[in-house]
C-alpha cells in the first residue's frame, strides 16, 4: 500500500519536508504503527515523532485517533495540537 | 452556511451584507472577530504566521458549520479564517451567525469559536522582535471550553 504522508507545523520543520509518498511495510496496521516506524526512520523522524502521545493524526482529511485502522487511507497528516481561532 | 480560508483581510460589513442580503427571516446577527495580539507572555511580537492543512480545513470547518446548523435554527452562517504572515492588530478569523432570534445567534457564534479552536487543522506561530519564532502551544482551557457543548 503505498500512502501520502504529510506534515505540518513544528512536524514539519523537524522532519525536514511537508509530505512524501511511502510504501506502507507489511504489519502496519494503525496510526500508531505508523508512528513507531516512521520513530525509526532517521534522527530527524525520532526528533519529530519523539513525544508521540502528543502527535494528532488525521486520514484523508478527518481526524483520526492513533489506534485507528490505515488501511485504505490515500493521505495521512501528521501535527501538533491546533492553534488557530 | 459558507467557509474561506484566504490570506487577504476580510470586511465585516461586506461579509454580514452578503449573508442577510434579500433576507426578512432574520432577527439576529452575531459577529466575532479575533485579531492578533502583540504580546505573548509579557513578550512583544513582530508578527505572526499561520499554517493551516488545505484540504482538511476546508472540510473540518464545513463539518463543525454543518453541527451548528443541526443544533441551533440558523439562517445563515460564514467563517472566514486568515492564513500566512499576519502583524500585531491583523485580523485572524470571523464568524458570523444570523437567526430569527439573538439566543441561537449568540450560542451558535460561541460553539462555532470553540469547536474551531480545537479542531480546525491551523498552527500559529509567533515572532518576536528579535526574529526569534515559536510555535504556540495549544490551550487546555480550549479543550475545557468544549465541555459545555457535550451534549
Amino acid at each position: 500500500m503505498t500512502v501520502t504522508l504529510r506534515y505540518f507545523a513544528w512536524l514539519r520543520e523537524r522532519v525536514g519536508r511537508s509530505e512524501e509518498r511511502i510504501d506502507v511495510p507489511p504489519g502496519i496496521a494503525t496510526v500508531a504503527d505508523l508512528i513507531h516506524w516512521l520513530k525509526d526512520r532517521g534522527p530527524e523522524y525520532a526528533h519529530a515523532f519523539e513525544r508521540a502521545e502528543f502527535i494528532r493524526a488525521a486520514i484523508d482529511h478527518a481526524h483520526v485517533r492513533q489506534e485507528a485502522p490505515i488501511s485504505g487511507a490515500r493521505e495521512i497528516g501528521f501535527f501538533p495540537p491546533v492553534t488557530g481561532g | 452556511m459558507s467557509v474561506a480560508v484566504q490570506a487577504e483581510d476580510f470586511d465585516i460589513s461586506r461579509e454580514v451584507a452578503a449573508l442577510t442580503a434579500g433576507r426578512t427571516d432574520i432577527g439576529a446577527i452575531v459577529t466575532f472577530t479575533g485579531t492578533v495580539r502583540g504580546t505573548s507572555e509579557g513578550t512583544a511580537l513582530s508578527s505572526m504566521t499561520l499554517e493551516h492543512y488545505p484540504g482538511m480545513t476546508e472540510a473540518e470547518l464545513a463539518r463543525v458549520e454543518e453541527e451548528a446548523h443541526k443544533r441551533w435554527p440558523l439562517q445563515g452562517s460564514r467563517i472566514v479564517h486568515r492564513v500566512g504572515s499576519l502583524a500585531p492588530g491583523d485580523n485572524i478569523v470571523l464568524v458570523v451567525t444570523a437567526s430569527a432570534h439573538r439566543h441561537a445567534a449568540f450560542e451558535a457564534a460561541a460553539f462555532l469559536m470553540d469547536y474551531l479552536k480545537t479542531r480546525a487543522p491551523f498552527w500559529k506561530k509567533e515572532t518576536d522582535a528579535n526574529g526569534e519564532g515559536h510555535w504556540v502551544d495549544a490551550r487546555e482551557s480550549d479543550d475545557a471550553a468544549l465541555e459545555r457543548w457535550r451534549k
